[in-house]
């Protein structure tokens, strides 16, 4: 067995991450963790629709925010697309969407305030690259033939509009309408620093302990994710993407006097700001990588390589719930359920619920990530396990489980686990603004502090990080030879 | 499909944002610091906000922010003109915003003190001076931002043990705010927490405290906190004499019931000088360059 690279390759991550969990703090401080969380599924149970009328508004908003953001996106990066056999473009792509949305609410926040772009802006920027990696491997893809059949002088839009495009179209529709489903999870968690969305009333009802209204809001959100299919149909579409923009708020007007001063003046080093010289630039830099960058990187890795390995095993565990070679219809049925609700609780809400009950410490973040990540891997291994063949007399239960169906899916479900390692890495950075000391702690901190041009080195170090972490798992993923479609 | 692509493009091209500025041009704009539970600051600001705009004949709307730097950005950036900012929030504010004041503060802000509060579990009883006891305790602060739940609580602790607080205490933590920093300590997340002296006086009053769980265990010595502070063009926007109508809307205020929301007896004239112990303690501990 230890002759398979791929089991090779998994215990050598097993073994890291057990040696992170002895360095980890995972203590759960609570004194009364269990009361709390139990609440809290009273709250589910007996949602509260009608205590706050600003609801219907919010999910609105949340809404609205999600369709232009991920429209935007797209547009932008299907033409990043077009161009994406130059290298200067990828790197571009790769920045833009090494950082996290929050992150780009903060910078936004800081110069456009209150407005819709900010929001806007938040969601599109780092869709845009993911959007332009997604469509550029998905048009390497198609048959180059009809274009060559195409008469000479054709122009390049001509040519993907006529013979590239209709090859893939019904790729690029299921991949766009599946970034909206992550779109409105975005949005929702935009709420967290201040935007209009869900998020912003959910962290109000779950700071003061009112379950029930925050219940609501979440049974809602759930609802409008699991209905997207019903909705989201081609005819309404054009009427969405019409309305949408009209439908972001008010806000507060911009002042182009902000944003020039946001890149002249805040984001230049405070020596450079202050006179201090070359001498003192290195004294700032060496202070925020020894005191900040450092801690916050290393608590980063840990709590990721902890993330990873668990979000595998709750993966492995759960993907019997919906697989067709296994349990009963009735049972698949809350097998989907419990899978649709783990997967569309954005890790950021799951990793805040978990933090006010069980106290601060990694424990809360890691079960977060692990419990989203591995719902959104659980949900793809299980659809592809339904559709594998056994012979008649192939063996049952544990036995299935263990000897056909997991030595069949274990390749894809490792690419999936592989894949989404720097989504987890991201997602760990940005929980640093919950009170874990990773990158995003230090990055809330300088924010807190108005020190801006320290927040935005941090968010520097976080992308170079998140990038690193990217190329690794492509590495990997060559070496081992695995494929996968991508997921976010 | 070329219809849903020329579709895409018109979107792309016709993304005019129809937000309109002017229905905000006239409206005087303020905020908080978000110390407290939001649903209380609500409505809390909404009857100031209220009472202002009858007092200045202009509309006043309030705006409730998620963090302490997100009150000072939007002050900084003009989009609101006035805000009720803590001791450090307003420092840091004024330094941005030159030309800004401070108008007024609440009597009690002359003299405002931080308690230092413990869980029973903890067997810390109240005394004069911090405790040796205190070390490897796990303990929260409020917001990062906060003055008496960050800055003047890190100060002294800094002076007592001579150490950064990550040093002393085995956990340190931000609760977000001071009504979270009493339900954690209360509920035993953390041993110790360090809040506003008028919250636990006001939740304490109201009944909100289980006393059972959680106790005062140190009241730290006297310092200058929240203020009312406005921006130094509201005169040019909101015509001549307007700063001094707000200074004075905000001395008048006498309704009992909203006074007692925040919680103060009365307004009283302030200014930027009587900020300068806060301006020096977060120099000290490098919050401000």
């Amino acid at each position: 067995m230890f002759s398979f690279p791929t089991v090779r390759v998994s215990l050598f991550f097993i073994v890291i991450a057990v040696g992170c969990l002895l360095l980890a703090d995972l203590s759960i401080s609570a004194a009364n963790p269990w009361k709390d969380l139990g609440n809290f599924f009273l709250g589910l149970v007996t949602p509260d629709f009608f205590s706050y009328q600003g609801l219907a508004t919010a999910l609105l908003r949340t809404l609205a925010f999600a369709f232009v953001g991920v429209a935007l996106g797209s547009a932008v990066g299907f033409l990043l697309a077009l161009a994406y056999r130059w290298s200067a473009v990828r790197i571009f792509c790769g920045t833009i969407r090494a950082v996290h949305e929050l992150f780009w609410a903060l910078i936004f926040l800081q110069f456009f305030g209150f407005h819709p772009l900010t929001g806007v802006l938040a969601i599109a920027i780092p869709y845009s690259g993911i959007f332009a990696k997604v469509y550029s491997e998905i048009l390497d893809e198609v048959d180059p033939e009809p274009a060559r059949a195409l008469p000479k002088g054709t122009g390049l839009i001509s040519t993907y509009l006529f013979a590239l495009l209709p090859q893939c179209w019904e790729q690029i529709k299921t991949y766009t309408a599946y970034r909206l489903e992550c779109g409105l999870r975005s949005s929702a968690v935009l709420g967290f620093v201040g935007l209009p969305t869900l998020g912003f009333y959910l962290e109000s009802s779950f700071a003061q302990g009112l379950y029930s209204e925050a219940g609501a809001m979440l049974i809602l959100f759930y609802v409008v994710i699991a209905t997207i299919p019903l909705w989201l149909r081609r005819q309404t579409l054009p009427f969405f993407l019409i309305a949408a923009p009209f439908c972001l708020g008010e806000g507060f007007p911009i002042i182009w006097d902000n944003v020039s001063r946001f890149f002249t003046e805040d984001i230049i080093p405070a020596p450079l700001r202050h006179g201090d010289g070359l001498a003192g630039l290195f004294d700032w830099g060496a202070d925020i990588l020894i005191t900040e960058a450092m801690p916050g990187i290393w608590n980063t890795l840990l709590l990721t390589q902890m993330a990873l390995v668990l979000t595998g095993i709750i993966a492995l565990m759960t993907f019997p719930l919906i697989s067709t070679q296994f349990g009963r219809p009735a049972g698949r049925l809350g097998g989907h359920v419990f899978l649709v609700i783990l997967r569309s609780t954005p890790e950021y809400m799951l990793a805040y619920i978990l933090l006010q009950v069980w106290g601060p410490s990694m424990l809360p973040a890691v079960v977060a990530l692990a419990l989203h990540n591995g719902g959104i891997i659980g949900h793809l291994v299980g659809r592809q396990s339904s559709n594998l063949s056994l012979r008649a007399d192939a063996p049952r239960g544990l036995n299935r489980y263990g000897y056909e169906i997991v030595p069949r899916v274990y390749r894809s479900f490792l690419a999936l686990l592989f894949y989404r390692w720097e989504i987890i890495m991201r997602e760990t950075a940005i929980l640093g603004i919950l009170g874990i000391y990773t990158l995003g702690f230090f990055v809330d901190s300088a924010i807190q502090n108005i020190q801006f041009d320290r927040a935005l080195v941090l968010i520097a170090i976080t992308a170079l990080l998140n990038i690193g972490i990217d190329k690794l798992s492509r590495v990997i993923r060559r070496r081992l030879a695995l494929q996968t479609l991508p997921t976010c | 499909m070329l219809r849903s692509l020329t579709l895409h493009c018109l979107l792309v091209l016709t993304f005019v944002f129809p937000f309109s500025a002017s229905t905000l041009a006239d409206t005087f704009v303020f905020t908080a610091i978000p110390d407290e539970d939001e649903t209380r600051l609500v409505e809390r600001f909404q009857g100031v906000a209220d009472y202002l705009s009858e007092q200045l004949d202009v509309d006043v709307r309030y705006i409730p922010v998620k963090s302490y730097a997100a009150a000072v950005t939007a002050f900084r950036n003009n989009q609101v003109q006035l805000a009720w900012f803590g001791g450090l929030s307003g420092v840091q504010a004024r330094r941005l915003v030159p030309g800004s004041e401070a108008l007024a503060q609440g009597l009690e802000d002359q003299a405002f003190e931080t308690y230092f509060i413990a869980h029973r579990n903890t067997g810390l009883s109240e005394s004069d001076a911090l405790q040796e006891d205190l070390r490897d305790r796990t303990f929260t602060f409020g917001s990062k931002g906060s003055t008496s739940g960050r800055l003047m609580p890190e100060h002294f602790v800094r002076e007592h043990f001579e150490a950064a607080p990550e040093e002393v205490f085995s956990r340190v933590g931000f609760s977000g705010n001071h009504t979270r920093t009493l339900r954690l300590v209360e509920a035993g997340t953390f041993e110790v927490g360090a809040l506003n002296f008028q919250v636990w006086e006001k939740e304490l009053a109201d009944g909100n405290i289980d006393t059972e769980a959680v106790s005062v265990i140190w009241r730290t010595p006297s310092y200058p906190d929240y203020q009312w502070t406005v921006r130094g063009d509201v005169d040019e926007r909101f015509g001549a004499g307007f700063k001094d109508r707000v200074r004075q809307a905000l001395l008048d205020l006498d309704d009992p019931e909203l006074l007692a929301s925040f919680p103060r007896t009365r307004f009283i004239p302030a200014e930027n000088a009587d900020y300068e112990p806060i301006r020096v303690v977060a120099e000290q501990i490098g919050i401000l360059d």
